[in-house]
């Protein structure tokens, strides 16, 4: 083993060497094609112009909706799906969040459902997120959005529970089998970076308007994460420990159930709460089609550009998102040590839960009978001057900010995006296509060469091939950025603990706050340009990748961190030559995941001023004829993604062998 | 075993504690939920009224007010749904929205709901008019009058240049709501100009605000009635006029858009139901300075939907009782 090790090393590094030569060959030749060849067989397609393929797409939608009340699958199908969810998510509402049976409130008031949450975080987690728990739904209330936040709640809820209905037992099976594993994932890359607004308008043909369509929007974004980390978590117990089942004479069922699900447990639990994280990142976007809540909120507040009021409800939903991340990660440490330790409070932890169960009760009692515990008290006074505060802080910002952001923005553009973007929108479509599958076959191998070639034949068909190179422009911009910002605060995260519980809180709100309300002030610094897209890119992406880099870097062995200290290296060579070295595995992770999550920002960039791709879904989403084109555009998206994902991952598995 | 009754007796004691708290607390408890619920808004024929409010101020301006008379005047249930144009037209088929109340033009999504697949009507003009073109900050036409001529564009084109445009003058457009014919007008009318697609209103706003408070030259598609033009007066260029059928060939148009008149539509089923909802949406109709007044107070004042519908109607009594004869 050891002898192999040390061949494979060097020949790995000579291989290594050889491909970057290739690499900077393919390049050289694209520049040198690229003078020659310039602005011929561009495929352009002008804004208003469509294509035979969006035509189609436009007359299958009108169809659909023609006869949508003769079709039996409508009538016998999608109803009844329609009926049972509505059902779920209206009887949550009634018992929290929306007026019932002639009551003027909801069944269970405030003070029940603080009681509740506190219990519950208690009783999955620990004393200390509880109280997190409480603090942070009384301070929902007042912000005077109690009522906005409990319709969110109750939206993320039902759209929750109906995902891991879903998505446990399909994770189970893919984790249990590879052929399954391989059929699902495209599926799960499909509906990960399908923009939303593409299918938004479809849904409520299917089951009409109202928390039905919302919820079946919601589930479908918030299902995949959950899909993926069970299939990864059964994947990850250890071999050995199920054939030691087996061969104890274990069942293919008592194994699953005895070993496989109970040592999975942990990740699981994870999974549950990346898909409430998703739920979450949906509530602006379902409020385009009557979602009641927070959402609603946030997007009435922008149409007049109250960015104050904005402001607030997006923090609700962060506060909440806060919580519930918290509350569930607990969850998921707790299920680790409950079954390790032997806590000297576990004598007294039933009979506690038992009281804790009463108190709630009692709490639950008050909140369904007394006004006061009922209604949340007071004015949300503490909501208007927040809202205050955000909009002194922009308008502050706005006032003095702007020279310095302007001369940022036009070195960007000029020195990076816009050679960029011209080299591959005025190069000959073939031979950015040439190049890219020579790259994606010497980055990744044959295979992603393959993979490549088809993503790129399909988006020639989706005829929308100019702008998806400008998209593709500013996304790899964007992406390398979101890298260069993961390294230094990954790094800076990853050495020091205490920075880690400074930045970590700001990572989550950048995470999940709607890109709106900071989009608002960014428009008046940066104006309605691609450099202004691809800074909410960077907001959204960049968490993500700097806490992927911060974990790896903390995973390198103390030890070597050490000895590489003894041996006379600085902070500077640490940092170069062992940390970052040895956490290469995570930095290809936080680039493709970058990646992924700044591809999903598209349609926001289109929003404000990146045109291309991203404007093409919004205005597919708005305007009648113009439907087929978005779906095209939808569909290009999902061609990057899964193009660049292919790429990143096989050349991670390749940089790891 | 013994462990068991001990735990099960502390886990008793907690409860009655907890009990005797819990009633003592009930016992001063206040107010109890639904003590003053007098029933009120069950007032018969009217039943549920579904209108759609569309995602802009002015919309929600028209919304506020008909929501307002359907209720407090004739004793509706309003549900008002917060939906994009399209979905809310869609809706008219699925029963779920019976009214939309300030539709601009529209003729394909007409040509689909109402003469293909008759589940929507016309019910008449709100009296507001739609405009659109291109404007400018107030700042800029003053400077320099004759900018508000598009034959004079190209002469200020360079000035209009970012870094997003290209080398060429920015028109900036694209709320993705409406169709522009910008690109081809700025085709077939030899402008040295660049269609850049700001993608939202709200881009489009800030861009205006942002040049008149900055002195910046700015020029891009916008539409009246808007409550911005309340804090920002625009000013519009003047195109080459607009004729009947100048716009018929999407490729070919040299002309300014259309003066919208801008309409309600209503579900074939609500017309029919004999809700006296649908008489008062029939007859609804205001002037483009109601609907601007009414968007300012939500706008501008930050008055609540309703607060803000509630000051006009008491100010405009008259108005509103033709309405509702």
């Amino acid at each position: 083993m050891a002898v192999a090790l040390e061949k494979s090393a060097p020949l790995a590094g000579v291989r290594r060497l050889r491909r970057r030569t290739v690499v900077a060959a393919i390049l050289v030749a694209w520049l040198l094609l690229f003078v020659v060849l310039r602005g011929k067989q561009t495929l352009t397609l002008a804004a208003a112009d469509l294509t035979d393929l969006h035509r189609w797409f436009n007359d299958v939608n009108d169809s659909i909706g023609a006869d949508r009340n003769s079709n039996p699958l409508f009538l016998y199908f999608f109803n009844e799906i329609r009926l049972v969810i509505d059902n779920l998510v209206t009887f949550i509402q009634h018992l929290i969040s929306q007026p019932s049976a002639g009551r003027p409130l909801p069944q269970i008031g405030w003070l029940g459902v603080v009681g509740i949450v506190g219990y519950v975080s208690w009783a999955v987690g620990n004393w200390r997120v509880a109280l997190l728990a409480v603090a942070g739904f009384t301070f929902l209330g007042l912000q005077g959005l109690w009522q906005e936040s409990m319709d969110t709640l109750s939206l993320t809820l039902s759209a929750v529970f109906v995902a891991l209905l879903f998505a446990i037992p399909l994770g189970v099976w893919a984790g249990l089998s590879d052929r399954v594993n391989r059929i699902v994932t495209p599926f799960l890359d499909f509906m990960q970076t399908m923009p939303t607004f593409v299918y938004l308008a479809p849904l409520t043909l299917f089951f009409l308007i109202g928390g039905a369509s919302a919820t079946i929007a919601t589930v479908i974004y918030a299902a995949p994460p959950a899909i993926r980390i069970t299939a990864h978590a059964i994947r990850s117990v250890p071999e050995t420990t199920v054939e030691a089942a087996e061969s104890l004479g274990a069942t293919r069922r008592q194994a699953l159930l005895k070993v496989l699900l109970p040592m999975s447990k942990r990740t699981v639990v994870m999974g549950v709460n990346q898909s409430i994280m998703a739920a979450l990142a949906m509530v602006t976007i379902a409020a385009l089609i009557d979602a009641p809540g927070l959402g609603k909120t946030v997007v009435q507040a922008l149409q007049s550009l109250d960015v104050g009021t904005a402001f607030n409800a997006g923090l609700a939903i962060v506060v909440m998102a806060i919580v519930l991340d918290r509350v569930t990660t607990a969850a998921s440490a707790r299920a680790e040590t409950a079954r390790r330790s032997k806590n000297r409070f576990l004598k007294w932890r039933r009979p506690l839960l038992g009281a804790g169960a009463a108190v709630t009760a009692v709490l639950v009692y008050l909140s369904h009978t007394y006004l006061w515990a009922a209604e949340f008290p007071g004015d949300g006074g503490t909501g208007s001057s927040i809202a205050s505060a955000a909009d002194t802080a922009t308008g502050w910002a706005q006032d003095n900010l702007s020279g310095l952001t302007n001369a940022f923005r036009d070195g960007i553009t000029n020195g990076l995006l816009n050679p960029f973007q011209s080299l591959l929108t005025d190069s000959p479509w073939w031979l950015v296509a040439a190049v890219l599958i020579g790259l994606g076959a010497v980055l990744g191998g044959a295979r992603a060469g393959v993979t490549t070639a088809v993503c790129l034949g399909l988006l020639v068909g989706t005829g929308l091939w100019s702008d998806a190179m400008t998209t593709l422009a500013s996304t790899l911009v964007a992406t390398v950025l979101v890298m260069l910002l993961g390294m230094v605060l990954g790094v800076w995260m990853g050495r020091s603990p205490l920075v880690d519980r400074l930045l970590r809180p700001s990572l989550d709100a950048a995470q999940v706050m709607p890109p709106f309300v900071y989009l608002v002030p960014f428009l008046a610094l940066f104006g309605a340009t691609r450099f202004t897209a691809i800074v909410a890119a960077i907001v959204y992406a960049a968490p993500v990748a700097i806490k992927i880099i911060a974990d790896g870097v903390r995973a390198v062995p103390e030890t070597t961190v050490e000895a590489a200290t003894s041996a006379g290296c600085n902070t500077w060579q640490i940092i170069t030559k062992v940390q970052l070295p040895m956490s290469r595995s995570a930095l290809t992770l936080a680039t493709n995941q970058g990646l992924i999550y700044v591809l999903s920002m598209v349609v926001v960039g289109g929003l404000v001023g990146a045109g291309a791709l991203g404007y093409d879904v919004v205005a597919g989403f708005s305007q009648g004829q113009l439907y087929g084109k978005g779906l095209a555009a939808g569909l290009a998206i999902v061609l990057l993604g899964v193009m660049f994902d292919r790429i990143t991952q096989a050349a991670a598995r390749r940089a790891s062998a | 075993m013994a462990t068991h009754v001990r735990q099960w007796r502390t886990g008793v004691a907690g409860i009655s504690v907890v009990t005797v708290i819990g009633l003592t607390l009930t016992a001063c408890g206040g107010a109890k939920v639904g003590d003053d619920s007098a029933d009120s808004g069950s007032s018969g024929k009217c039943g549920t009224f579904n209108l759609a409010v569309n995602p802009w101020v002015g919309y929600e301006a028209d919304a506020a007010v008909v929501a307002y008379v359907a209720q407090h005047d004739l004793g509706c249930t309003v549900k008002k749904k917060d939906l994009k144009e399209e979905i809310a037209w869609q809706g008219f088929g699925t029963g779920e929205v019976d009214a939309v109340l300030e539709n601009w033009g529209h003729d394909d999504l007409k040509k689909k709901y109402i003469t293909d697949q008759k589940t929507a009507v016309a019910a008449g003009s709100t009296g507001n008019k739609g405009i659109i073109g291109w404007y400018v900050p107030p700042w800029l036409a003053k400077a320099h009058p004759d900018i508000t001529d598009w034959k004079n564009l190209n002469k200020y084109a360079a000035n209009f240049k970012t870094s997003e445009s290209g080398g060429k003058g920015q028109l900036l457009d694209g709320d993705p709501s409406y169709v522009t014919n910008d690109e081809a007008l700025v085709k077939n009318l030899k402008l040295d100009f660049k269609v850049v697609y700001a993608g939202s209103e709200t881009a489009l706003i800030q861009s205006f605000r942002k040049a008149e408070k900055n002195k910046e030259w700015v020029i891009g598609y916008f539409y009246e009635p808007q409550w911005f033009l309340s804090e920002v007066p625009l000013v519009k260029v003047d195109l080459p006029a607009y004729t009947t059928g100048c716009d018929a060939d999407a490729a070919k148009i040299a002309c300014d858009y259309p003066v919208y008149d801008l309409d309600k539509i209503v579900s074939a089923e609500f017309a029919k139901s004999g809700s006296p909802a649908y008489d008062l949406v029939k007859k609804f109709n205001w002037t483009n300075d109601d609907q601007n007044t009414v968007a300012k107070y939500i706008a501008v004042d930050k008055l609540s939907p309703d607060a803000a519908a509630k000051k006009w109607v008491e100010a405009n009594r008259a108005k509103v009782d033709a309405w509702i004869k």
